[in-house]
């Protein structure tokens, strides 16, 4: 049996094939196209080939997609929605979207506030007020609206009123209408917990194409015989299903599974991973075979989110990015690339442009094209330039280390040629063999999850005893999600205490992850 | 008198974040509650202080509490209607005009809220010039102002006004009943007559922040020099240092954030070493060993790329920072003003000096 992994990028399209014994057996990288589905299909069509292997042998398919991201930046084919606020009299201050760009704000055909909500400690901050509620969902029914964000003041200590509403709203408007909620989405602080909310249920349609189409192409090949995921940004799967209802956790999975697919070629748990490509690098870090998760908010499309993301650096610096020689001497690489035109602008293709590509050639670095090409192009010249690429990427991976003690780092990436093999503040520079498709490995080797939640009393439930349970439950959830049950292991363990409950309750939160069978 | 509209607001809320000197609280919830009433009741009049009348009532507006609480509840736009009706049946005469009393950080942003909600104007005037962590640390404490007679609202309509024998007595009443209320409370404080704001404020506060964040955004329009020049020439700042963030202590005490954090030098000051000791706002910057910066002077770190103030929450390995001496408000440097706010008040075992000075000669 095989395992498909396809990454759509902003300029390529990579697809890999794996056997059951996690050996690469093809890997492929195809322009992205306009409507992505195009890409996706000429990608799965050249592994196929590649690799001779008959699709009816594929069992699992896995996609990452930036499919929701352009959508938010384009403001291309998000979806009229109704938004709910529970929660006044607090915050009605803040009306929802009161900073968002005005052609984004169209998406809502309606906003209500109304009463409900918690304190800081649990406590209720005003009863639920569930008539006016209803009212509003009757009103977004009329309206034919098919989406609806939910979110409350602190449903991050308490999710009660959000799961009331989100009911509700299903028996007003019927059980075909799109419920997003806020506590299942975002973390504290209401207003980015609230935008990624409404961002979430606008991406319904979006999200409907994107994994209708991937099932599609799959189905054009011949690929029938596969369970069929999507990457979330956190290093797991979800369903198709999943997928649909909450989209926006696909976002920023693209490094993510570079991060996940180096981490698996270097067999490094903890790690800084460069992932250089055409126009950029990125720099991201493993802990314990995850990536680090971001810990400020995130800004998509000019709207200001707290959803989980990886913690990420981008750099204008890749295998296309056009070197200068200054009137002083100094030579710069870089923030602008010849991208995917590549193979035809850069010296060793014949072209007329200095890449960071041209300058690895005649160093010796790489071999690719015509090194020829690139003889007149000076020592001193090409040392500059390699030493100005180094500078950036060391700069870089600086901020992104926890202490001045030196780590491990793993290069990735179709571009990483243009890097030396040392690096100041890397203990070791690991460069692994299909490093240039990380991505799309990173896909293909994600990991189920189950999550938990609930609240304790650890006086009736010592905290040890709970936890224990919770972590259990969640291994269960992850199995019954698909996971084999020796290699799920728990990734996640939160108690949050609330004061205003009787005895010492908590809300214990736990998140467990395994291989996919 | 001039309006203040969203435009404005997003100027005064960047200004307000240097200002906070690493503290203050991001402003950032506050720009949107001072957003959402200027969206809903209209702009804003700012009043020069010489504008309001020597007897009429002015009525500073901040909130008390943890950031994080606002972050979930905000503001539910009616508590200064409340502080309004408690503060102005208290003295028996209406309230002439709110002001800020910390123009650094979030309590910057929530007095533009209440007078677009309340229709009232704003005074271009704080009692701090900046942020600092205790509630007496203002210029009108030296006057002989009272914090109290201080009211407290929360979103859900309780409110309270009380008078205190000691400040020490007001933080904790003030901390009690914020904690009973959810964690995060609207308050007004130390309300007095024009003539003494007059006398006692930081006048043109809310126009200078105005002007900082004006420049900050456009730090990179400018042609004759480069965008580290133009801040410094527009700050009228102090260049202190240049670095790397190489380690960052913390320590929570007392409800207190306080720590240290680390630079080894970048560009010009490679090789050299400074460090910046900070209790909620910044305190010193030393460079080399040799102090460069004390409170109450404004010890900031920008983002060396941004410009954009980094708070002492944000302080993170490996970002690159320039550390800026701004001078503070003239009164501070009096020996009254010192015996609040100098640094041995905060048992730093130093005499004031001001920043001019102990940069005099250059300081690479």
């Amino acid at each position: 049996m095989y395992k498909l992994g396809i990454d759509v990028g902003g300029t390529n399209t990579d697809a890999v094939l794996i056997d059951e014994n996690l050996q690469v057996a093809a890997s492929v990288k195809q322009h992205t196209t306009e409507d992505v589905y195009g890409g996706i299909l000429a990608a799965v069509r050249a592994v196929l080939k590649e690799s001779g292997v008959n699709p009816s042998e594929i069992r699992q398919a896995m996609l990452g997609t930036t499919q929701c991201t352009n959508a938010i930046v384009q403001r291309k084919g998000l979806a009229p929605i109704g938004i709910l606020r529970i929660g006044a009299p607090a915050a009605l201050g803040i009306p929802p979207m009161v900073d968002w760009a005005e052609d984004l704000k169209t998406v809502a055909v309606d906003t209500a506030m109304v009463g409900g909500g918690f304190e800081y400690d649990g406590k209720e901050l005003a009863p639920f007020d569930e008539e006016a509620a209803r009212d509003f969902f009757l009103g977004l029914k009329e309206k034919n609206v098919q989406s609806v964000a939910i979110s409350c003041v602190f449903s991050t200590v308490r999710s009660d009123h959000e799961l009331r509403a989100a009911a509700l709203c299903r028996e007003v408007m019927g059980d075909g209408v799109h419920v997003s909620v806020s506590s299942e989405i975002g973390s504290m602080g209401l207003m980015e917990r609230e935008n990624a909310t409404i961002l979430n249920a606008a991406l319904y349609h979006v999200a409907e194409s994107f994994t209708e189409g991937f099932a599609r192409s799959l189905r054009d090949e011949g690929i029938t015989n596969a369970d069929v995921y999507l990457s979330q940004n956190d290093g797991t799967l979800m369903t198709m299903e999943y997928a649909r209802r909450y989209p926006i956790l696909t976002i920023a999975c693209g490094p993510t599974n570079s991060i996940r697919g180096a981490c698996y070629l270097s067999s490094l748990k903890n790690a800084v991973v460069v992932d250089v490509g055409g126009t950029t690098t990125d720099l991201g870090v493993i802990q314990n075979g995850f990536p680090r998760e971001s810990g400020v908010a995130v800004t998509i499309g000019g709207v200001r989110t707290n959803f989980r993301m990886p913690d990420v650096i981008s750099i204008g610096l890749g295998g296309g990015s056009i070197v200068r020689e200054l009137g002083d001497g100094r030579v710069t690489v870089g923030p602008d690339s010849v991208g995917y035109q590549i193979t035809e602008k850069a010296l060793v293709f014949g072209g007329d442009v200095c890449t960071a590509t041209d300058i690895a050639v005649r160093l010796g670095l790489a071999r690719l094209g015509d090194p020829s090409k690139v003889s007149h192009l000076s020592e001193e010249f090409a040392r500059k330039a390699l030493a100005a690429a180094t500078e950036l990427v060391e700069d870089s991976l600086d901020a992104m280390k926890v202490s001045s003690e030196d780590v491990d780092l793993i290069l990735v990436g179709g571009g990483s040629i243009i890097l030396p093999e040392t690096l100041s503040g890397a203990k070791t520079v690991v460069k692994p063999e299909s490093g240039g498709v990380a991505n799309a490995i990173g896909s293909v080797i994600s990991k189920v999850s189950g999550n938990y939640e609930k609240l304790v009393d650890y006086l009736a439930t010592p905290r040890e005893q709970a936890l224990e349970e919770a972590k259990a439950e969640a291994a269960r959830l992850a199995v019954e999600a698909g996971a084999v049950e020796e290699s799920v292991e728990i990734i996640d363990v939160e108690d949050v205490p609330l004061q205003y409950y009787p005895g010492n309750t908590n809300r214990v939160k736990v998140k467990a992850a395994g291989d996919l069978r | 008198m001039r309006k203040l509209g969203i435009s404005e607001i997003e100027d005064i809320a960047l200004g307000a974040a240097l200002l906070g000197a690493g503290g203050g609280g991001d402003p950032y919830v506050g720009k949107l509650v001072a957003i959402g009433a200027v969206k809903e009741c209209g702009p804003v009049t700012l009043l020069d202080p010489e504008e309001i009348p020597d007897d009429a009532l002015v009525v500073p507006i901040a909130m008390m509490g943890a950031p994080t609480v606002l972050s979930e509840k905000a503001i539910g736009g009616t508590e200064y209607k409340t502080l309004y009706d408690t503060v102005s049946t208290f003295y028996g005469k209406p309230i002439h005009a709110f002001m800020p009393i910390e123009a650094g950080g979030v309590n910057s942003m929530l007095p533009i809220a209440a007078a677009a909600r309340l229709g009232l104007p704003l005074v271009d005037c704080d009692g701090m010039g900046r942020a600092f962590p205790e509630l007496q640390m203002v210029t009108f404490t030296i006057g002989g102002g009272s914090a109290t007679p201080m009211a407290l609202v929360d979103e859900k309509g309780n409110s309270c006004i009380f008078r205190t024998i000691t400040n020490k007595w007001t933080e904790e009443l003030a901390r009690a009943v914020t904690m009973a209320c959810g964690g995060s409370v609207s308050v007004s404080l130390f309300s007095m007559e024009g003539a003494f704001m007059k006398q006692y404020g930081v006048k043109g506060i809310v126009t200078r922040s105005q002007r900082l964040g004006s420049a900050i955004r456009r730090v990179k329009e400018a042609s004759d020099c480069t965008p580290e020049e133009e801040f410094l020439r527009i700050t009228e700042g102090i260049r202190l240092f240049k670095g790397k963030i190489c380690d960052v202590l913390r320590e929570v005490r007392v409800g207190f954030n306080f720590g240290k954090v680390v630079l080894d030098g970048i560009g010009d000051y490679k090789g050299k070493s400074a460090y910046v000791e900070f209790q909620n706002e910044n305190l010193t910057a030393c460079v080399e060993g040799t102090l460069l910066a004390t409170t109450p002077d404004l010890i900031c770190l920008v983002d060396t790329e941004t410009f954009l103030p980094v708070p002492t929450d944000a302080l993170k390995y490996g970002k690159r920072v320039m550390v800026v001496g701004l001078p503070c408000y003239p009164l501070w440097r009096t020996p009254e003003g010192l015996a609040l706010v100098g640094p041995r008040y905060f048992g730093i075992d130093t005499d004031y000096i001001p920043l001019e000075e102990r940069c005099k000669g250059g300081n690479q």
